[in-house]
């Protein structure tokens, strides 16, 4: 290895790493060069995530050398990582929720300052980039979206040699991504590397120079993004061809939710208050909600879930009755289904067992009699839901927080479509989620609508809302714009619409 | 900074072998560190432990004693336990328990003539009613106002022992008491019946035997029991389900009240036979400990009840035999918590050698 001038960056060889019950790296080599942007790609579970902690310190590899600029390096601590030049936003973060922003980041970084110090900082970087955080706001009013911006900033801050990202862009406007893409490339071209891990495989074509393939802990496969196609990239990761999610035509039912001049105030200083939602959602018909996190989705949905009751003025209807003043049960006894955003914890108890997860919600569905629990009932819906939407678990009293995170998404949305709900509202359906699952995600979606079920689906995937939605409405600022036809949109419409702070409705009008 | 080579790190699965475990090896830390201590105090640390933990149980009477302290002890266990399993953190079970004796001993001293063969079902409801009242103020203030109901609860111990001493040095004092703070002995008629002549363990321990059954069955079996627990495990999957969160924090207080009353209740009409101030050697308290190293199961809880139970008949002994301080009591059930949080931090965490930092960069 030539010492002065290194062309390889960070350079892994026969990196391993096991866990007690499954081999997260086996044998991974990888090398990026100066000044290269550099993809990792691979379904979940594949071991990027794995193989981004050991090199930023957090996990040590049982086998395998790590080379810095040519010289084999330990790197013990995400510190020691820092010290080298390596930045990370990573997919969760670590935030303390009872702080600001700038204390957070003051927190985060190496050298000693105060948040007041760094704010200026923060806003000045926020601005450059197109990631609008405020310093002074309290993460645990911020969404998840918002707390990405907070963490992309925060690694920035630190002008890193290395900077690996994880599914930065999940969150961004196509004009945000854009103009992100425009700064990842000038950083590289000032020589910083940068390792891309997306699932997007468009952006990945657009942006990266060089692209390495996991499959199953290993390297599939090397190739330069620029010279594959979408489809041939995917059968790297998966290992087999991808059908799109067909949109077939189908009839329009009656309005089955509808939501009318629906105004509220949020509880949460930081949160997003409703103003004037107007929207009815049709059976057979998946209506999308496109816009930036943060701009009133986590309150609609939750006041449309009925898990936020309080003062509000209009109404909303399922299947014509007013329910905005039932509690969630009462709603879900009516026909509403819901898959939030938040997989473990919310959708998901995370150390009961899959049968128990069924039964969160499946009280109606014949899991209850008399006020006992028939627990036969619950575990066959379990199965027939592991079943159906090949969840991988080793059985229904697998506990839901052992499931990667495609796989509980799946058993959600199976336990939620297994319910033949009404309306079914669906929060980020694929946030986080291999592209084998969300396919699979989509088309159950799809086939769910074209049984007659109303959708409303809420999502910030551009991508996703233009494939599966028939109608998308954008939310900014806790204004709905009303709802286009897709094929009256364009994604740069949407992306304005969602990019404009102030009311939307206008400019949608004319498209 | 020198760094501590070693850390804890998460273990991939917990044990279930090791969950059940846990509560053995604390009993058996918290023997070996009761050898040390006696050691230290000068006495024959075997022979100490055999008059600890032996000679408690070596009469039908004494076996009999173990049964009738296991009983408060688990019938506030039991009901803890269905509040912590919910996240609900009820501390004042000794108050509660205390307002079931006022109220149940209330009855029994001003209505029991009314009241013919009933009496003694109503003299119990009336002290599981008191109980769950008790425990209803920390359940309105945590609904209403968002209080905590740890405060809340362990404050109102101190309350409920001021009232019961006010009535005892007022209102309820027997006239022909010679001036102590006690009332009038109960009427035969009121007291439990025993359940073997000559001991004096209680129908009671019945009623918590079938208590025991009954909890099991509401947390394995009902759909109640199966939301309270999804609210103590994901406080926010339980508002998406639609679980009520006050509902749940209503129904843990007032169970685990009710339940504290009862053990109130039965020791007054039971042993006790009359009201007096001091009622309770912190069975309320102890019940905590009890509930954890039960494991907040009905089963586990039972058995642990009869452990802290010996540890109570084994600080009586050591007293009277080894001119000990009662305090011993108090020490053993200490160690037994401290090692049984050490042990459960053990099950779900083990230590790694984390190799010395090569200095980089």
């Amino acid at each position: 290895m030539a010492a002065d001038a290194p062309s390889a960056r960070l350079e892994l060889r026969g990196i391993s790493k096991r866990y007690p019950t499954i081999v997260a790296n086996d044998g991974v080599d990888l090398t990026v060069r100066v000044g290269e942007i550099h993809a990792l790609i691979g379904e979940n579970g594949a071991g990027k995530s794995t193989l981004m902690k050991i090199v930023y310190g957090v996990l040590r590899p049982d086998a395998g050398s790590i080379a810095w600029e040519g010289r084999k390096v330990t790197v013990n601590s995400p510190a020691a990582a820092r010290q080298l030049g390596i930045g990370m936003v990573f997919q969760h973060f670590a935030l303390f929720e009872t702080l600001t922003v700038a204390e957070n980041i003051s927190l985060a970084l190496d050298e000693k300052t105060t948040p007041a110090q760094l704010a200026p900082r923060i806003r000045s970087v926020a601005d450059r980039y197109g990631l609008p955080v405020d310093p002074q706001r309290l993460v645990h009013s911020m969404s998840v979206g918002e707390r990405q911006r907070v963490e992309i900033v925060r690694c920035l801050l630190q002008s890193p040699k290395l900077l690996i990202m994880d599914e930065p862009t999940s969150v961004l406007t196509p004009q945000a991504v854009a103009q992100l893409f425009e700064t990842l490339r000038r950083l590289a071209a000032e020589g910083m590397s940068i390792l891309y891990i997306s699932h997007k495989l468009d952006e990945i074509r657009a942006l990266c120079d060089t692209a390495t393939v996991l499959r199953g802990g290993k390297v599939s496969g090397t190739a330069n993004p620029r010279a594959e196609s979408n489809a041939s990239l995917a059968r790297l990761m998966v290992g087999n061809d991808l059908r799109d999610a067909s949109v077939q035509p189908h009839t329009l039912g009656e309005v089955r939710l509808e939501i009318s001049n629906f105004s509220q105030t949020a509880r949460d200083p930081f949160g997003t208050s409703l103003r004037g939602i107007d929207l009815a959602v049709r059976g057979g018909e998946i209506v999308g909600i496109a816009g930036v996190s943060g701009n009133g989705q986590k309150e609609l949905l939750a006041a449309l879930s009925g898990e936020t009751l309080g003062a509000h003025s209009g109404s909303i209807s399922l299947c014509g009755r007013r329910i905005d003043l039932d509690g969630a049960a009462r709603r879900r006894e009516l026909g509403l289904g819901f898959v939030p955003e938040e997989r473990l914890g919310r959708g998901a108890v995370p150390p009961m067992s899959l049968a128990d997860n069924a039964l969160l919600t499946g009280a109606g569905a014949g899991m209850v009699r008399r006020g006992f629990v028939q627990r036969g009932a619950a575990r066959a819906a379990a199965r027939s839901t592991i079943a159906a939407f090949n969840v991988k678990a080793g059985s229904e009293l697998s506990a839901a927080e052992r499931l990667s995170g495609g796989n509980l998404q799946k058993f959600i949305v199976g336990r939620e479509i297994r319910l033949a709900p009404k309306v079914l509202l669906v929060a980020q359906p694929t946030w986080g989620v291999d592209v084998g699952a969300a396919q699979l995600i989509h088309q159950a979606l799809v086939a769910l609508r074209d049984s007659g079920a109303a959708i409303l689906l809420v999502s910030e995937e551009l991508d996703e809302l233009f494939s599966l939605c028939d109608r998308i409405a954008v939310i900014a600022s806790g204004v709905l714009s009303p709802p286009q036809p897709r094929s009256h949109l364009s994604v740069e419409a949407v992306g304005l619409l969602m990019s404009s702070s102030v009311t939307g409705a206008p400019q949608a009008a004319h498209a | 900074m020198r760094e501590w080579p070693w850390r804890l790190e998460r273990r991939a699965s917990p044990s279930g072998v090791m969950r059940i475990a846990a509560p053995l090896l604390a009993a058996f830390a918290m023997l070996a560190t009761g050898l040390l201590v006696f050691a230290f105090l000068g006495k024959d640390p075997l022979n100490a432990l055999q008059v600890f933990f032996v000679k408690p149980l070596d009469s039908a009477y004494g076996v009999g004693e173990l049964l009738l302290k296991a009983t408060p002890l688990a019938l506030c266990g039991l009901g803890l336990a269905l509040g912590f399993r919910a996240n609900v953190w009820n501390i004042g079970a000794e108050g509660q328990l205390t307002l079931g004796a006022i109220c149940g001993g209330g009855v029994a001293l001003f209505c029991s003539a009314a009241l013919g063969k009933f009496a003694i079902p109503v003299i119990l409801l009336a002290g599981i009613l008191g109980g769950a009242a008790w425990a209803a103020i920390p359940a309105l203030l945590r609904t209403r106002f968002n209080t905590s109901e740890i405060l809340v609860s362990l404050m109102l111990v101190y309350i409920a022992q001021l009232l019961l001493s006010f009535l005892l040095h007022g209102a309820w004092r027997d006239p022909e008491g010679f001036n102590f703070p006690q009332s009038k002995a109960f009427d035969d008629a009121l007291i439990l019946p025993v359940l073997i002549e000559g001991q004096r363990a209680t129908l009671a321990f019945v009623l918590m035997l079938v208590l025991a059954v009954a909890s099991w069955v509401f947390s394995s079996r009902l759909f109640a029991g199966f939301r309270m627990l999804v609210s103590g495990q994901a406080p926010a999957a339980a508002a998406y389900a639609g679980f009520s969160e006050p509902r749940n924090v209503w129904l843990a207080l007032l169970l685990s009240g009710g339940a504290a009353g009862l053990a109130g209740v039965c020791e007054v009409i039971g042993p006790i036979g009359r009201l007096q101030t001091d009622i309770s050697p912190g069975y309320g308290f102890a019940a905590i400990i009890v509930a954890f190293v039960g494991r907040l199961h009905p089963v586990g809880i039972v058995l642990a009840a009869l452990l802290m139970s010996l540890l109570y008949l084994g600080g009586e002994s050591v007293q009277l035999e080894l001119q000990l301080p009662a305090a011993v009591t108090g020490l053993f059930q200490g160690l037994l918590l401290f090692y049984l949080l050490a042990a459960d931090l053990f099950v779900r965490f083990r230590i790694a050698h984390v190799p010395r930092a090569v200095a980089v960069a």
